[in-house]
């Protein structure tokens, strides 16, 4: 399986050519996964005609159907979104389209990333590579199986709550959130605006580490952005010395055995090269899914009031404007983001707010302050990406409480704004699980060179045969 | 019925006069064809993001001081949440608990009316009805607008409009907003309570639509009526809407007020807390010039009659031409 620097060096010394490579991409593209929305084929052709040179020269990208390309639908996997064409392109489309970099297409999600399986899209749900019964998690699923299953050497997605390094998890694939504010979100269709990221899902650390240097920085269009610096995120040779990554217990708790087995494995491998393991404790670990739950939901509830019908979208005429807004909203929305939409203005109300909204904004700094604590003592945390390999398709659908158990993992970094990384920790008979490391704000760097030992020193052994190149 | 006592406060919305929008690039500029000055984030479309106005936080300062209240080094946004044709996001932003400025006042012929607050917030798109249409105008959508607040200080309709008319004139001359009530750059809505107990307040109910001064006079002394005559009859006035007429100089209820809406306010997440550095503010403080009311003081003190003095005073022309 190739690099992007290896697929570099065979584009200059004539070994491949980029065409050769999106060919064989497309050619990939698997229409029983669906995993696209939209293809875009013609795009992906126009833009190696322009043969710019660059970090991602000719590299095939998939893109989470919630970030706008401009001229190309966004449809969230959503009804209410009908017809719409961004005029404009999300800052991280503008800074890979400089580099290069060349789009195979809009990859299928959760509705507006309301999800942990890709099964609440309007276009049905996308199936995980590795078992076609299975989900291959959520939101970004459609990026997760464009890239295990070889139709895209990298993709993007969002996390809000988990939603890269869920799907990275159960793909076999590694999936970085960014600190929250190191992406632009400029041209990402919001979600949980307080906790919505732009992240990676790539083969690889080093790829991962590529794209990321690329669509970091500073945005002007984006206040929330971080002028903070760029690092060289794909060189990643240098490895890890007098770290200590601590174990924090409770996430250890109810979760698969094998998974537990899975990610001690790693934690032994890495030992072994000197690196200092801790157990620590972060006991608002339980609280971390409801306060999750109420934030993002409050913001989801005024980030959708847009659609409307007024002005783009889906339009349903009624009685009046409210009779119109009522039917475009009904007609448009699936069940889950109408819940959430209902429970998240429940949670502003002025009946409700202080028992939740703003206790969920207490607590979610009480998180903070405690990841802040606990870096005091170790660089990194070493836990699972999820409970649980990829569940099947159909089994929690009708189950929302359900549906956000792997949250638990992974939503702590999204309310404290930290990074954190998912990545194969092997196979659990036919399917991949991940570990996850969650680091100190804009240390992408670290994370990813962790991730870069552990390939070195473990490879991962299952990467489907079938999408590997040449 | 002479005992009842007349309480009202005022809000006022002026826009602000800022060449572009408060969040994108557009031009703020009046009297354009419909849906012209219109962008991808005024018009709210999907992944878009607000990039704040340096220049609106400029004058909202301003106008903080030229009301004489205290600015706040850190401020908040927030979003205000309703269903309207003429809001393209759904929410309005605006600042609801911490906003720009508080606790000012303003001097009126030997009286004071404090002022409660001074924000920051975005002006709506204009809808413009028809008999079986509506269509909607997005230029205005997104033009800054700071809101002004009194505390209930004034106690006749009198008094309101040489409030209105002050506000108005210190706003012109400070180069702050044009208000120009004709062209809705400069909107009254006043709360208007009557009560014969001292000290106890009545419910209040509040004044819309409302475009000349006249109108502020004429639908204040009519709602006074009305509701006096109301308690007269042994009625409780409820709170609610009142329009306005000014064909009629009758003032009507519009809307119950049943319970005050519920707007879901929450902090904006796409903004971080405003900080205005103390450097900054006492640089802005500089940029504010005499008060027409100060400057008719220092006129009067000159040798003056009250009458010429406040003539001069009112206009930057006129007194500029008078202090050569």
């Amino acid at each position: 399986m190739k690099t992007i620097l290896e697929y570099q060096e065979q584009f200059k010394k004539e070994e491949m050519t980029p065409l050769d490579l999106l060919e064989k991409s497309l050619e990939k593209i698997d229409p029983s996964l669906n995993a696209y929305i939209t293809v875009t084929e013609e795009l992906a052709r126009k833009g190696l005609k322009k043969d710019i040179q660059g970090k991602l020269k000719g590299i095939p990208i998939a893109i989470k159907d919630n970030i706008n390309i401009k001229g190309i639908p966004t449809t969230c996997a959503s009804n209410v979104l009908k017809g719409f064409i961004p005029p404009f392109s999300a800052t991280v489309i503008e800074r890979i389209q400089r580099s290069g970099g060349i789009f195979t297409g809009k990859t299928n999600l959760d509705e507006f990333g309301m999800g942990s399986s890709t099964e609440r899209s309007n276009i049905g749900p996308t199936k995980n590579p590795y078992d076609l019964t299975k989900v291959p998690g959520g939101s970004s699923g459609g990026s997760a199986a464009a890239v295990a299953s070889g139709s895209a050497v990298i993709s993007l997605g969002s996390d809000t709550g988990g939603s890269v390094r869920q799907p990275a998890s159960y793909c076999g694939l590694v999936g970085l959130k960014p600190t929250y504010g190191r992406v632009s979100r400029y041209g990402l269709v919001a979600f949980g605006s307080s906790l919505d990221q732009i992240g990676i899902i790539g083969r690889n650390a080093e790829d991962v580490g590529v794209l990321l240097k690329v669509i970091a920085g500073y945005d002007p269009k984006d206040s929330t952005s971080s002028q903070s610096k760029v690092e060289d995120y794909g060189n990643l040779n240098d490895t890890p010395k007098n770290l200590r990554i601590g174990i924090p217990e409770e996430y250890f708790k109810q979760i698969d055995e094998e998974v537990y087995t899975s990610v001690m494995k790693i934690k032994k491998a890495i030992e072994k090269e000197g690196i200092l393991f801790k157990s620590v404790s972060l006991p608002t670990t339980g609280y971390i899914i409801p306060t999750y739950q109420v934030i993002s939901y409050a913001e989801a509830s005024s980030n959708l009031a847009r659609y409307d019908g007024v002005r783009y979208g889906l339009r349903k005429d009624g009685e009046d404007f409210h009779d119109t807004i009522r039917k475009s909203r009904n007609e448009g929305f699936l069940s889950e983001v109408k819940r959430r939409i209902l429970i998240g203005s429940f949670v502003l109300s002025s009946e409700a707010i202080a028992e939740y909204y703003e206790r969920a904004d207490l607590i979610r700094r009480l998180i903070t302050q405690e990841f802040n604590d606990v870096f005091k003592e170790v660089d990194y945390l070493l836990t699972p990406a999820t409970p649980t390999p990829a569940f099947p398709i159909g089994e929690r659908t009708d189950d929302p409480i359900r549906m956000h158990v792997p949250d638990r993992m992974t939503a702590g970094a999204n309310l404290a704004g930290i990074p954190a990384v998912a990545a194969p920790a092997g196979m659990i008979g036919k399917l991949p699980i991940g570990y996850q490391l969650i680091g100190k704000p804009f240390d992408e760097k670290g994370l990813l060179s962790i991730v870069r030992l552990v390939e070195k020193i473990v490879p991962f052994q299952g990467f489907i045969k079938e999408a590997q190149d040449g | 019925m002479a005992e009842y006592k007349t309480t009202i406060g005022i809000e006022v919305h002026a826009q602000l006069k800022t060449v572009t929008k408060l969040f994108c690039g557009c031009p703020a500029s009046f009297g354009e064809e419909a849906n012209t000055n219109v962008c991808s984030i005024c018009l709210g479309l999907p992944g878009v993001l607000p990039s704040l106005n340096k220049k609106a936080v400029e004058l909202t300062v301003k106008a903080g001081l030229a009301l004489n209240c205290e600015i706040h080094t850190r401020s908040i946004f927030a979003r205000k949440n309703y269903f309207y044709p003429d809001l393209p996001k759904g929410y309005q932003i605006t600042q609801y608990r911490f906003p720009i400025a508080t606790g000012g006042k303003i001097s009126l012929e030997g009286r004071e009316i404090r002022i409660k607050r001074v924000h920051l917030e975005e002006e709506s798109a204009k809808s413009i009805h028809e008999k079986d249409k509506s269509l909607i105008d997005y230029n205005r959508s997104g033009v800054p607008l700071i809101e002004i607040v009194t505390e209930p200080d004034i106690d006749s309709p009198d008094m309101a409009v040489a409030y209105l008319k002050t506000l108005q004139k210190i706003l012109q001359f400070e180069n702050i907003s044009d208000a120009v009530m004709a062209r809705a750059e400069f909107r009254c809505e006043p709360n208007i309570s009557v009560s014969k107990e001292k000290g106890i307040l009545g419910t209040r109910t509040e004044v819309k639509n409302l475009n000349s001064f006249k109108a502020v006079k004429k639908s204040l002394l009519s709602e006074i009526r009305r509701q006096t005559e109301t308690l007269e009859k042994g009625k409780t006035v409820e709170q609610a809407t009142i329009h306005y007429s000014e064909e009629t100089q009758k003032t009507w209820v519009a809307r119950i007020k049943e319970e005050s809406s519920d707007y879901r306010y929450f902090p904006e997440p796409d903004l971080p807390p405003l900080l205005i550095s103390q450097t900054w503010i006492d640089e802005i403080k500089t940029t504010v010039g005499e008060l027409p009311v100060q400057k008719k003081e220092k006129y009067v003190e000159l040798g003056l009659n009250e009458k010429d003095a406040k003539t001069i005073s009112s206009s930057t022309t006129t007194s500029r031409l008078f202090e050569k």
